[in-house]
C-alpha cells in the first residue's frame, strides 16, 4: 500500500502536545489509520499521555483511558473482557506504551496478558528512553547513549524484548520503525486480523532525547533500519520473517552501513565522538550488532 | 430464600456471583484463596456467566477491574494483606476514575514475619484513597453487604468503588447459617448498572489525560461530595434491605444498648460481634454500657459519633495501628468529638497479629475505663514476647 492510499480519515487530531517532529505522533497516526474507528486505547504513563492535550480537551478521536505506568496491559486485559461479556468482539483493544512501560515497569502485566491470550495489540513506540520524565535509561537503551542516568555512556547493552515476546508463542509479533509507514501499515492491517495476543513494536526516534534536529526523524529511523541496529521483521505463529532491507541484511544481499553512519548524528553519542574519538567503545557497538545479526542468521536462515 | 451454612470466603463468593458481575480479575492469597476458588468453582457450575480473569498479579486484578468496569460493566475482586497493598495504587485509580467496583478484603497481617491471622493494618492503610469502607462482623453481614454495596458504589451520586473488609479465619474460614435470597429478589435489588461515563467508540472520549489544578481539585471535591452522600445513602439501603429481606446490620454505625448508656464502645470487625457479648454482661454488673460498632469507617460517622459523645463517653478498641500516633479509629473519634462535645475517649490497641481478643478481654478494658483506671491510650494484653 502506497502512502498516497492510505485511508484519508484522520482519529490524530491537530492540537497535539507533542514536541515538534515527534516520532509517536507518527506512529499514532498511521495505527489510527491502520485499526479505525472501532478501536479503544489503553495508555500508561509515557509521552502519550502527554500527546492526548489537556483535559478536557483531546487530540485522539478514538476512546482512549489512560492507566498507571505498569497496568496498560492488565487494563486492556479487563477492557477486552468487559467489552466480550457485552457482545463487542468486533472492536480492536489497544495498549501503547513506550519502551519503559514495555521493556521495564509494565513487562510482568504485558508477559501475563500474552499469556492468558488476551485479544489485543500491544503496541510498544520504542524511543530507548523514559521520554516523559526527562531523558532517563531504559531496559531499551542501546550500549554507549547518553541519558540523564547514564551520564558516561550507558553499560549495558538492550534487552532484547523480540526474543522475550517470542518465548509467549503469540499469533503474531512484529518490529517496524516510523520511517517505514507502509511497513508499519501493513503489520497493524494484519494484526487486527488476528484473534489473540498480538505485539508491535515501532521503532521511534525521539529528537530531544536522542539529540538531533526535529526534521530528522524519519532519517534517523531509517538509518537505524539501515545500519542494523533496528531489524524489521514479523512473526507469525512462531515462523520469522525479516521485511525490506533487514531481509537484505539478514540475507547478505546488501551490507548493513556502519553503525557510525547512525550515531554520528545524535546528540546522545556524541561523547564517543568529542574531544576525541572513542574507537573502541563504537567498535563494542559494531561487534554487538554482528553478533545480533549472526543470531538472527542461525535461527532465521 | 434459603439457608447456606458455609464459611466468610464461600459466602462472599456466593453473593458475588449472585450479584451478577459481568468481569472477575483475581489473584490467590491466604486467606482469601477459597473466596476466589469459590468463584471459579461457579465458573464450572455455570453459576458465574462472567469472566474470570486469571491475572499474574494483584496489581493485575485491579487494573483489569478498572479497564472493565471503564466499559460499562459490573466488576467484583477479593484480595488480602500483601494483595491489598500492592494494589494500592490502583486502588487511588479506581476512586479518582469513579468507576463502581465492589472488592472483598479479608484482614490479614503485614509482614514481615510472615503471618496469615488478622488484624486490619492492611485496610486501614488503604484509608485516603477514596474507597468506600466496610468492616463486617458475621457472614450474614457479609452476605448482605456485598448485595448492597453494588447498590450503594453504582449510586448515579456516589460511583465509586466499595471495599468490604472481614477478619482472616474468624470470619473468612468459619462456617455460619447465612440467609440467601432468591436471585430474582437480589436482581430486584441491584439493578443493571447505569454507568456515568464509558470507553464507547461511538463516543470517542479521553479519559485521564493531563489536567491542571483547578480541574483537579474539583475531582477530588466531587469524590468527598459523593462519601458525604454515601452517608445518607447507606442508610436508605440499609431500611430498603431490612424491609425486603427482614435483616439489618445497622446503618454505619450499628448501636446495640446504647439507648440509656453511660459509656459507648466503639469497635470493628469480629471484635465488633464479641462485643455484644461483653455489654450484656457487663449490664449484668449495673454498668450502664453500650456498643457502636463502626461498620463503615468511610465515609467515617462523624456525625453520629459526635452524638454518641454528647451522651457517654466513648471507648475505642483498634485492631490496627498507624504507627507514631493511635489507633485509626480513635484519631477519628476523637477527631468528630473536637470543639462539639465533652466526652471523655480512651483507645485501647489490641489483637494485634492475630492475637485473640475474647468477650472477657473487651469486659476488662471497659472496666478499667469505668473504674477510672485507664489511661487515655493502652495496648492491651502486650506481652512483649
Ligand atoms: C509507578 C510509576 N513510576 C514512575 C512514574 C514516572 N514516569 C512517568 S512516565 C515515565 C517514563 C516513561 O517512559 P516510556 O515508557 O519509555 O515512555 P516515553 O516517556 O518515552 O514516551 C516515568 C518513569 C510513574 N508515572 N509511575
Ligand atoms: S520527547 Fe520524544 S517521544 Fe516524547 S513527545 Fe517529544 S519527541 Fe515525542
Amino acid at each position: 500500500m502506497a502512502i498516497k492510499n492510505l485511508p484519508r480519515e484522520e482519529c490524530y487530531l491537530p492540537g497535539s502536545a507533542a514536541c515538534p517532529g515527534c516520532p509517536a505522533t507518527m506512529a499514532l497516526r498511521i495505527t489510527f489509520k491502520a485499526l479505525g474507528k472501532n478501536t479503544m486505547m489503553i495508555v500508561p504513563a509515557c509521552c502519550t499521555a502527554v500527546i492526548e492535550s489537556l483535559h478536557p480537551h483531546t487530540s485522539f478521536d478514538i476512546p482512549t483511558m489512560n492507566i498507571a505506568f505498569e497496568a496498560a496491559a492488565a487494563g486492556a486485559s479487563g477492557v477486552e473482557a468487559g467489552l466480550r461479556m457485552q457482545g463487542k468482539t468486533d472492536t480492536t483493544v489497544v495498549a501503547w506504551a513506550g519502551d519503559g512501560g514495555t521493556y521495564d515497569i509494565g513487562i510482568q502485566a504485558l508477559s501475563g496478558a500474552l499469556e492468558r491470550g488476551t485479544n489485543f495489540i500491544y503496541i510498544c513506540y520504542n524511543n530507548e528512553i523514559y521520554s516523559n520524565t526527562g531523558i532517563q535509561r531504559s531496559g531499551a537503551t542501546p550500549y554507549g547513549a547518553w541519558t540523564t542516568t547514564t551520564v558516561g555512556g550507558k553499560t549495558e547493552f538492550r534487552k532484547e524484548m523480540g526474543e522475550i515476546i517470542q518465548a509467549h508463542h503469540i499469533p503474531y509479533a512484529a518490529q517496524t520503525c516510523i520511517a517505514y509507514p507502509e511497513d508499519m501499515y501493513k503489520k497493524l492491517v494484519k494484526a487486527k486480523g488476528i484473534k489473540g495476543p498480538k505485539y508491535i513494536e515501532i521503532m521511534a526516534p525521539c529528537p530531544p532525547g536522542w539529540r538531533f534536529s526535529m526534521e530528522k526523524t524519519v532519517e534517523m529511523g531509517t538509518m537505524a533500519v539501515e545500519t542494523g541496529a533496528w531489524a524489521l521483521y514479523e512473526v507469525e505463529n512462531d515462523k520469522v520473517t525479516f521485511n525490506g532491507k533487514s531481509k537484505l541484511i539478514l540475507e547478505k544481499k546488501i551490507e548493513r552501513k556502519p553503525i557510525e553512519d547512525w550515531i554520528k548524528h545524535q546528540g546522545r553519542f556524541r561523547h564517543l565522538f568529542k574531544p576525541k574519538k572513542d574507537v573502541k567503545r563504537i567498535k563494542t557497538i559494531e561487534d554487538h550488532i554482528d553478533l545480533i545479526w549472526e543470531r538472527y542468521r542461525k535461527r532465521h536462515l | 430464600m434459603s439457608v447456606m451454612i458455609d464459611t466468610g470466603n464461600y459466602i462472599a463468593a456466593k453473593a458475588a456471583v449472585m450479584a451478577r458481575p459481568a468481569v472477575v480479575p483475581a489473584y490467590p492469597i491466604t486467606p482469601q484463596t477459597t473466596l476466589v476458588e469459590g468463584i471459579a468453582n461457579y465458573v464450572k457450575t455455570g453459576e458465574f456467566k462472567g469472566e474470570y480473569i486469571c491475572v499474574e498479579s494483584e496489581h493485575s486484578a485491579m487494573a483489569a477491574c478498572i479497564g472493565a468496569s471503564a466499559t460499562g460493566v459490573r466488576t467484583f475482586t477479593g484480595t488480602s494483606s500483601h494483595g491489598l497493598l500492592l494494589m494500592h495504587e490502583m486502588l487511588h485509580w479506581a476512586a479518582l476514575a469513579r468507576l463502581p467496583i465492589v472488592m472483598c478484603n479479608i484482614n490479614r497481617v503485614v509482614g514481615p514475619g510472615w503471618n496469615i491471622w488478622t488484624d486490619e493494618n492492611d485496610s486501614i492503610s488503604q484509608r485516603d484513597t477514596g474507597w468506600i469502607q466496610f468492616y463486617c462482623s458475621s457472614n450474614q453481614e457479609i452476605f448482605d453487604t456485598v448485595i448492597q454495596s453494588f447498590k450503594l458504589a453504582e449510586h448515579e451520586k456516589v460511583q465509586l468503588p466499595v471495599m468490604i473488609s472481614y477478619n482472616a479465619f474468624i470470619l473468612s474460614h468459619t462456617s455460619m447459617p447465612v440467609y440467601v435470597p432468591d436471585q430474582k429478589d437480589v436482581d430486584n435489588f441491584i439493578p443493571k448498572r447505569i454507568p456515568k461515563w464509558k470507553l464507547d467508540v461511538d463516543n470517542p472520549i479521553t479519559f485521564g489525560n493531563i489536567i491542571l489544578p483547578a480541574a483537579y481539585e474539583k475531582v477530588r471535591k466531587d469524590m468527598q461530595d459523593s462519601q458525604e452522600y454515601a452517608k445518607k445513602l447507606i442508610p436508605e439501603i440499609s431500611k430498603e434491605w431490612k424491609k425486603q429481606f427482614g435483616r439489618h446490620h445497622g446503618d454505619l454505625l450499628e448501636l446495640y444498648k446504647c439507648e440509656d448508656a453511660g459509656y459507648i464502645l466503639l469497635s470493628m470487625g469480629a471484635i465488633g460481634a464479641e462485643s455484644k457479648v461483653s455489654i450484656d454482661n457487663l449490664r449484668k454488673e449495673g454498668i450502664k454500657i453500650g456498643l457502636a460498632r463502626v461498620r463503615c469507617f468511610r465515609p467515617f460517622p462523624r456525625e453520629e459519633v459526635l452524638k454518641l459523645g454528647k451522651q457517654a463517653d466513648l471507648i475505642v478498641i483498634d485492631r490496627n495501628i498507624s504507627v507514631g500516633m493511635e489507633g485509626a479509629v480513635f484519631t477519628e473519634v476523637k477527631a468528630a468529638l473536637y470543639n462539639n462535645s465533652d466526652a471523655k475517649a480512651y483507645g485501647f490497641i489490641a489483637g494485634l497479629g492475630g492475637k485473640d481478643v475474647t468477650f472477657g478481654d473487651i469486659e476488662k478494658m471497659c472496666k478499667k475505663v469505668v473504674n477510672g483506671k485507664a489511661k487515655q491510650l493502652e495496648w492491651f494484653g502486650f506481652e512483649g514476647v
